[in-house]
């Protein structure tokens, strides 16, 4: 705001500083101001960093891919040796990341649900219990859970020979979690063909009772019938189709399990930590999200004559989910991200077998790196573009 | 109507309530046997209870070796205090000069004793202790704990660990990424879409990558970024990288803060005359930030748990000293291992739980302020 007895009104000097007092010429001057510094630091570090390269003979560029990785990895879901390459061993790494993210969101999820309705129950003890459970496990940082879980728990398991046996044909001991392997016969394709065809006839099904309930108001129990039909058709498909899944029982042979599958400790302990730890998270957005929805609209339910179970269904739950999907999609990623704690135990996942091994035995540090980074930013920005997605598609359309 | 055929209506007196609804009977009908099935997950809830309570008490307690050698350790599967009685010392102060440590002790008092009447909300002088907390205890702190100067021997960070580690990364960690979050925050909200856009990309960036590869980044790339012959300390290395990452962090809470404060803020500075620093530095930062308090708390109860991961870059933070101890030939003993991640957790617990609670205490207080 210019004021008319300014000093400097009408002078020279105030002519070439009038710029100044133009707000939109500031925000330019502003901007070009910051973006000059930021390219000039940027420069500066990539100065420094090709300087630093070339006194140290490090060599530069992603061609290191290629070459032989020359390491074992004690896990893997695809075929690997040490005559692989780099690009094997990241693809070995990224898939061990995902394996234990899914199994840890899936435990996590029911852990956590559950967890979180406890804590809302009516019972004193269950509810008392959910509380001493979150307060305990998200005050205590993970990588002392999964320190706990794989030397305090699983290194003191014992010897295969006297492994527990939980469940049949279920071993557990310090080498890890032993189960049965499936292994898939040819008439498996009918069993999927079934599953396929019932998720199917169940949609069609729904599509009906919403069109039949709208035209006539008559209901129809889709969903039993529906969970009906997923479960019992492919049954019956696998069982006309001559059980066409064998499983190759663990056996013991010598001081070591030689047939069935085996997870290794560092995974169960990572698994474990991950989920107990995430659980705790995850059950107070749950308890968060019920409590959002207002006492209100249950009432409104029960005089409109839903029973109990229907206002849960069609009342509470979708609007609970609303609140709790974005923060639950967010913990999926933290705990995606916390999976990079296996460094510490071993586990080969992305980290610890890329910027642990790989950048020790390249010394590429920038490379190796950038690529993990890459990874999960990567990931990240899928959940971000998933969450704006949820949120323009489920928002709370307010008048 | 004349006063003396006036008759007052006397109520019958109430009946008591049924015995079986009041009182501790009636609580526990209510609270733990409404319905069969409560009854069952009653039942349920105190088995579990008073397993896991007694396996745990006998563990720690009961069956514990309190006094004695390592040698007293190796039978039994108890807990094995004298493990961490012989490296208690270490669990605080690292492998910090046994002459030294009361440098550690006067830091670690004075800041106590400068912290407790920041947090009693009725003590006056909050602005004296917040210029002595934030601006003169960190220079005091620094010159007792690194010393090379007023007579004190310099201890170098490579010999700091145990608790001095993991309390001094998650301190400076927080406080030295307050004033970045802030900026980043009114960076992120700007309307200059250049400023707009580097603080979008610099926050989603650190919040996007897990801290691990962060502090890899920090002990194997930033040496590569400085010039040659600048080195950095690997302590401070590591607290570069914490204090960016959690700095997004903070700048995300700190945003939460500014989008509460009502636009009728903003254009009554504006209608003030007032620019757009004074704004944000006399009226929408002081409310804001008091906003985010809690934000900030809970920000640095997972910065303290998260920097146990400093660990895997070679410092030795609590969690650090304890799985170094393991490998002391001298207490080999297989009910070490768990003694000493009992004891850690207890002592991660106790700090973030009272960290938490007096969080929700100053969230009560600060509703309180804004309910009309």
């Amino acid at each position: 705001m210019a004021l008319p007895t300014s000093p400097a009104e009408g002078s020279g000097a105030g002519r070439l500083l009038s710029w100044w007092r133009n707000p939109q010429m500031r925000g330019v001057f502003f901007q070009l101001l910051t973006l000059v510094i930021v390219v000039w630091v940027g420069w500066a570090v990539a100065d420094n960093t090709i300087q630093n390269l070339n006194r140290l003979n490090i060599t530069s560029g992603y061609g290191f891919l290629e070459d032989t990785a020359g390491f074992s990895i004690n896990f893997s879901l695809v075929d690997y040796s040490e005559e692989s390459s780099y690009a094997r061993a990241l693809l070995v790494g990224f898939l061990n990341t995902v394996l234990c993210a899914l199994l840890g969101i899936a435990i996590a999820t029911i852990l956590g649900f559950v967890i979180g309705i406890a804590r809302l129950s009516n019972n004193w003890i269950i509810a008392r219990l959910a509380t001493v459970y979150i307060e305990i496990v998200r005050n205590i940082p993970l990588l002392l859970q999964i320190f706990f879980w794989y030397i305090g728990v699983l290194r003191a398991l014992p010897n295969p020979r006297q492994s527990f046996e939980p469940l049949p044909n279920i071993f557990l001991n310090s080498r890890g979690l032993i189960v049965p392997t499936p292994v898939l016969q040819p008439g498996i394709g009918f069993v999927f063909a079934a599953f396929v065809l019932a998720c199917a006839g169940s949609f069609f099904l729904w599509r009906w009772a919403r069109f039949r309930q709208q035209q006539t108001g008559q209901q129809f129990p889709v969903f039993w019938s529906s969970v009906g039909m997923i479960v019992l058709l492919p049954l019956l498909a696998f069982f006309l189709s001559g059980s066409p899944i064998s499983l190759v029982l663990p056996e013991l042979t010598g001081f070591n399990f030689a047939t069935g599958s085996t997870l290794v400790p560092e995974l169960v302990a990572l698994v474990l930590a991950l989920s107990i730890y995430t659980a705790s998270f995850i059950a107070e957005i749950v308890r968060s999200g019920i409590q959002a929805v207002s006492w209100g609209q249950t009432e409104a339910a029960s005089s409109l004559g839903l029973h109990r179970g229907q206002t849960l269904r069609l009342v509470i739950i979708p609007q609970a989910m609303r609140v709790i999907i974005p923060p639950l999609t967010n913990q999926y990623l933290n705990l995606t991200k916390n999976s990079s704690l296996a460094a510490a135990i071993a586990y080969p996942e992305l980290v610890s077998v890329f910027a642990g091994i790989v950048l020790n035995q390249t010394g590429q540090a920038v490379e190796v790196l950038s690529i993990v980074i890459a990874i999960y930013l990567s990931l990240s920005v899928v959940t971000s573009i998933f969450m704006n997605w949820y949120n323009a598609r489920f928002a709370l359309v307010e008048r | 109507m004349d006063t003396q055929s006036q008759q007052t209506w006397q109520p019958i007196p109430e009946k008591p309530p049924p015995s079986l609804s009041i009182g501790p009977v009636g609580w526990a009908r209510k609270n733990l046997f409404s319905s069969p099935l409560d009854v069952v997950l009653t039942l349920l809830g105190l088995y579990m209870t008073y397993v896991v309570a007694t396996a745990i008490l006998d563990w720690a307690v009961f069956g514990a070796v309190w006094t004695g050698t390592a040698d007293d350790c190796r039978e039994g599967s108890q807990a094995c205090w004298p493990f961490i009685q012989a490296k208690w010392g270490q669990l605080i102060y690292g492998r910090y000069p046994l002459e030294e440590r009361w440098r550690v002790d006067a830091t670690m008092i004075i800041g106590v004793l400068a912290m407790i009447p920041m947090l009693i909300p009725a003590v006056p002088f909050k602005k004296w202790n917040a210029i002595f907390l934030f601006v003169i205890y960190p220079v005091l702190a620094f010159f007792l704990l690194l010393g090379g100067s007023f007579a004190l021997p310099l201890v170098e960070t490579p010999l700091w660990g145990g608790l001095l580690v993991t309390l001094v990364t998650s301190i400076v960690g927080i406080v030295g990424s307050l004033p970045l979050g802030i900026l980043l925050a009114l960076g992120r909200r700007s309307n200059m879409p250049v400023v707009r856009m580097l603080s979008i990309g610099f926050i989603e960036f650190w919040r996007g990558v897990p801290l691990i590869t962060v502090l890899f980044m920090a002990s194997v790339m930033l040496p590569l970024f400085l010039p040659e012959g600048v080195t950095l300390d690997k302590l401070l290395r590591c607290l570069i990288g914490i204090a960016l990452f959690s700095a997004a962090y903070l700048a995300e809470v700190v945003r939460g803060g500014l989008q509460a404060i009502p636009r009728g803020q903003y254009e009554a500075a504006n209608a003030l005359g007032l620019g757009y620093w004074r704004t944000m530095g006399l009226i929408i930062l002081p409310q804001a930030l008091r906003l985010v308090i809690p934000g900030i708390v809970n920000s640095f109860i997972a910065l303290l748990k998260d920097t146990t991961l400093v660990l895997i870059v070679g410092l030795f933070d609590l969690l650090g000293i304890i799985q170094l101890s393991f490998t002391d030939p001298n207490w080999s003993t297989p009910n070490t291992a768990n003694t000493g991640y009992f004891t850690a957790a207890v002592m991660f617990w106790c700090l973030c739980f009272s960290i938490s609670r007096y969080s929700q205490f100053m969230e009560r207080r600060l509703q309180t302020g804004h309910k009309r």
